[in-house]
């Protein structure tokens, strides 16, 4: 009985990879535990061992090739004494729910997630062949007063871009270092760091042990005396434990010290949920940070704002709280080809312009935000979608100049609805522009529960494209 | 107890060096205590006596009502700051907790603004939006005044890892009490500090209560000095009532940090007077012990017993040290006083360079 092997995936995130290389082949005798092949992503290579006895009959993908979905079989193996040439000829069968090999494990699970888009929340056909998700165009880069008409623009994914931004900023400024956890040696547990301590070397890039309310602490006294560490949090999950240093040294000592004693620090790494990683891997910071004066609290949706706000971060003088999103890391954007790209902190931007909604998101939020304006789009409904970028300060005018515009308001983020960033957008919507509301705004969140592990519940905890498609056709009474 | 156990200056100044106890210290036994020259004996006597006079005059104004919130009081403490500033270079910083109103005057910072910073006012070192637990200055190199137990030790190793990172050759003083010797970032501190080689020197006061619960009812390991044992950094016990052991052991202490070697830990033996602050009955010891320890171990004391008997100052001499000092703190008081209240406008101010 011959069995397909399939593209395995590192992780739950995983949506498709390259098979580096074939380590058999045809024809070749296989056992359990023999290494079949290298698959790599952007992040990590990996052996695809094989699980069944057998000879390798065919070779369906062959060695170098990109973008090859998980679960797409990759080869056949035919049992002992079956007609091997039987068996390759036979047209390759669908993708099974459960293939095999399965991943092998060897590697942190934190850091060996991927996904190229979130598009598997929505429980669409993850095994379809995916190019990278490139959004181009003017909604790619709307606007902007931020660079020079005619400045030439380059593919890259949020990783590249955050990891651009710290090497530009530690060119520039020897004060700059960065520290966390594997942030040096493994070249970043999301590999964000990639190439920095080959550049800049271990006295500037800095492997921490796993102690992040210490390493944390060790980051502000830093920061007192003048330097400009990047601390990196594997996830801001995990920044629960430094959350005292964040806030009652970070955040309060200029206050305290009558503005003596400033903290040029940024604190950053992956916020949110990534996938199936349940309750404590799981969870968006964005509203408590940003409850605290004397923080600067930056959650980017695009490689370009990526890029732009981190420099601004890191040359901001004040603690500065960096939201990124592990799903958004491997997503691909035009970011604009300069010398010097800055985006200012605390400036939102209109990602896509409308006249009968006001969608407001920030981060991972956007996905939601963007895919649900193209399917109002197509009944008739014109939404302006709103990027906050910052989430504190916020950019209240540019909030309230859309909604006096179009008079009716959703805001979409993963965070928890109670004293979310939503709750308080509405709060300023309704302090700034409560006579031109056409209808109540509505607020699409994460659900009011931990993030649960089972993947259709995950999928209902989260917002979807179809609530927020939902919550504008309602304010806009249709 | 080391130091109830010890018997320190009965039999007359200077002579009584050996009887400081090292049992349980962590290296053995240390040095015997050196003798103060006289401009040392001089110069602690007037620090020390400056940080009592101060304190007594915090006390009295807390209860008049012109210092409000937490006022913690570092009487009977004076020696570990002290000796530990003697032992400093220029650069050398210093990061503490919330008992500090010690540590800033012994780093050189104004009275006048620490006092008017305890009642709140304008002229505050930190514009009265600190208090007593929150003041700093970059001049003098003193890093706060922290109000979250153990926060500090984290912070100063950070400051630690600044100086490494420059190579500027400064070592920063880390001082925290008996109770924040048990909070876990103290440790992850140590292991850093050592995995890295920072020239931190963490000195634990050990003032025998942690608020008003005994060493020995919060701590299974109570000889402090061992606390490093397990990262390999090297500890001592001092008597940190006596100047000139502390500055011996501040000597060691720095030079080992600022040599490469890493982190050191003093463990200060010394004993609060007053409550944990203002609002402590201190219901937890006896008066005797109190008063054992005033009369037989009070680190000014011991001092001017020295400059009267070795150095053969005349009361009016010391008396007049004493004046000096009163008038210091009696301008401090004044000024704390009558300085207005900060303007309504500074409410939003500081808050985002």
């Amino acid at each position: 009985m011959a069995i397909d092997i399939l593209m395995p995936a590192l992780s739950p995130t995983m949506e498709q990879g390259k098979l580096a290389k074939w380590l058999k082949k045809e024809g070749d005798k296989v056992k359990p535990g023999d290494v079949l092949a290298e698959i790599e992503t952007d992040k990590a290579t990996m052996e695809v061992e094989a699980v069944d006895e057998g000879v390798l009959a065919k070779i369906l993908v062959s060695d170098g090739t990109d973008n090859v979905a998980v679960n797409t079989p990759i080869a056949v193996l035919a049992s002992e004494g079956e007609d091997v040439s039987a068996v390759a000829s036979k047209p390759a069968a669908a993708p099974a729910p459960s293939g095999q090999p399965a991943p092998v494990p060897d590697m942190q699970a934190e850091g060996m997630t991927d996904r190229s888009a979130p598009v598997a929340r929505q429980g669409q056909d993850v095994s379809a062949p995916a190019a990278p998700a490139v959004i181009t165009g003017a909604a790619a880069y709307s606007a902007s007063a931020e660079i020079p008409e005619g400045t030439e623009l380059v593919t890259m994914t949020v990783r590249e871009a955050l990891r651009d931004a710290m090497a530009e900023e530690m060119r520039k400024d020897e004060s700059v270092f960065v520290m966390g956890e594997e942030v040096a040696e493994y070249q970043g547990a999301y590999k964000v760091t990639q190439g920095l301590l080959q550049e800049f070397g271990a006295k500037r890039v800095i492997d921490t042990p796993i102690t992040e309310h210490g390493f944390a602490g060790v980051g502000v006294g830093a920061a007192f005396t003048g330097l400009r560490p990047i601390v990196e949090f594997m996830t801001f999950n995990f920044a629960m434990q430094a959350i005292d240093q964040i806030i009652n040294s970070a955040a309060k000592t200029l206050y305290m010290s009558g503005g003596q004693l400033g903290c040029p620090i940024v604190f950053r790494g992956p916020n949110g949920a990534a996938a199936r990683v349940a309750a404590q891997h799981s969870q968006d910071f964005a509203a408590w940070y940003s409850a605290i004066p004397g923080l600067k609290v930056v959650a980017p949706y695009t490689a370009a704002d990526a890029k732009g706000l981190l420099k601004s971060a890191i040359r901001d003088p004040n603690p500065v709280i960096f939201l990124e999103n592990e799903i958004l890391y491997g997503q691909s954007f035009p970011v604009p080809k300069l010398d010097d790209f800055t985006v200012p902190i605390g400036k939102a931007r209109i990602h896509r312009e409308g006249k009968d909604v006001t969608i407001v998101s920030f981060g991972i939020g956007m996905t939601y935000a963007l895919k649900a304006a193209d399917e109002l789009a197509k009944e008739g409904i014109e939404a302006e979608v709103v990027d906050l970028r910052t989430i504190r300060p916020m950019d209240t005018d540019t909030i309230v100049a859309s909604v006096m515009k179009t008079g009716r308001c959703v805001t979409v983020e993963e965070g928890f609805p109670q004293s979310g960033v939503g709750a308080e957008i509405v709060a300023r919507i309704m302090e700034n522009a409560f006579d031109y509301l056409d209808a109540p705004v509505i607020r699409i969140t994460g659900k009011d529960v931990p993030m649960p592990y089972a993947a259709n519940l995950e999928k209902l905890a989260l917002p979807s494209v179809a609530e927020v498609v939902q919550a504008a056709k309602a304010v806009c009474y249709r | 107890m080391a130091v109830a156990a010890r018997k320190a200056g009965r039999a007359g100044a200077g002579s009584a060096n050996k009887t400081t106890s090292t049992k349980g210290s962590a290296r053995g036994a240390v040095p015997n205590i050196p003798q103060f020259d006289k401009s040392q004996d001089l110069s602690s006597y007037e620090d020390m006596l400056l940080i009592r006079r101060f304190e007594e005059k915090s006390g009295q104004m807390y209860g008049m009502g012109l210092i409000g919130g937490f006022c913690h009081l570092y009487i009977g403490q004076e020696a570990v700051v002290v000796g530990m500033q003697m032992a400093t270079k220029e650069g050398d910083q210093v990061i503490t907790g919330y008992r500090d109103h010690g540590h800033m005057l012994a780093c050189g910072m104004d009275a006048k603004g620490v006092m008017a910073e305890l009642t709140g006012r304008r002229g505050g070192l930190s514009k009265g939006k600190g208090g007593s637990m929150h003041m700093f200055s970059k001049e003098k190199h003193f890093y706060g005044g922290h109000g979250i137990v153990g926060a500090q030790v984290s912070l100063g190793t950070g400051i630690a890892f600044a100086n490494r990172y420059r190579e500027n050759g400064n070592v920063c003083l880390t001082y925290f009490g008996d109770g924040a010797a048990n909070q876990g970032q103290v440790y992850e501190s140590f292991n850093m500090a050592q995995l890295w080689k920072l020239p931190v020197v963490y000195v634990i006061e050990n003032n025998r209560y942690a608020m008003g619960t005994a060493v020995t009812r919060a701590s299974a390991q109570t000889d402090f000095s061992k606390r490093g044992v397990s990262f390999g950094i090297p500890g001592e016990q001092v008597d940190g009532m006596d100047v000139r052991a502390v500055y011996a052991a501040g000597q060691r202490a720095i030079e080992h940090a600022r040599s490469g070697k890493g982190p050191y830990i003093l463990e200060m033996q010394t004993y609060r007077y007053r409550g944990h602050s203002m609002s402590d009955p201190a219901k937890y010891r006896t008066k005797d012990e109190v008063t054992r320890m005033r009369e037989e171990h009070d680190p000014i004391e011991q001092v001017r017993r020295r400059l009267l008997e070795s150095w053969k100052l005349s009361e009016d001499e010391l008396k007049a040290i004493d004046s000096k000092v009163r008038e210091i703190v009696n301008e401090a008081a004044e000024f704390a006083t009558h300085d207005p209240e900060p303007d309504p406008s500074e409410l939003y101010t500081d808050i985002l360079l």
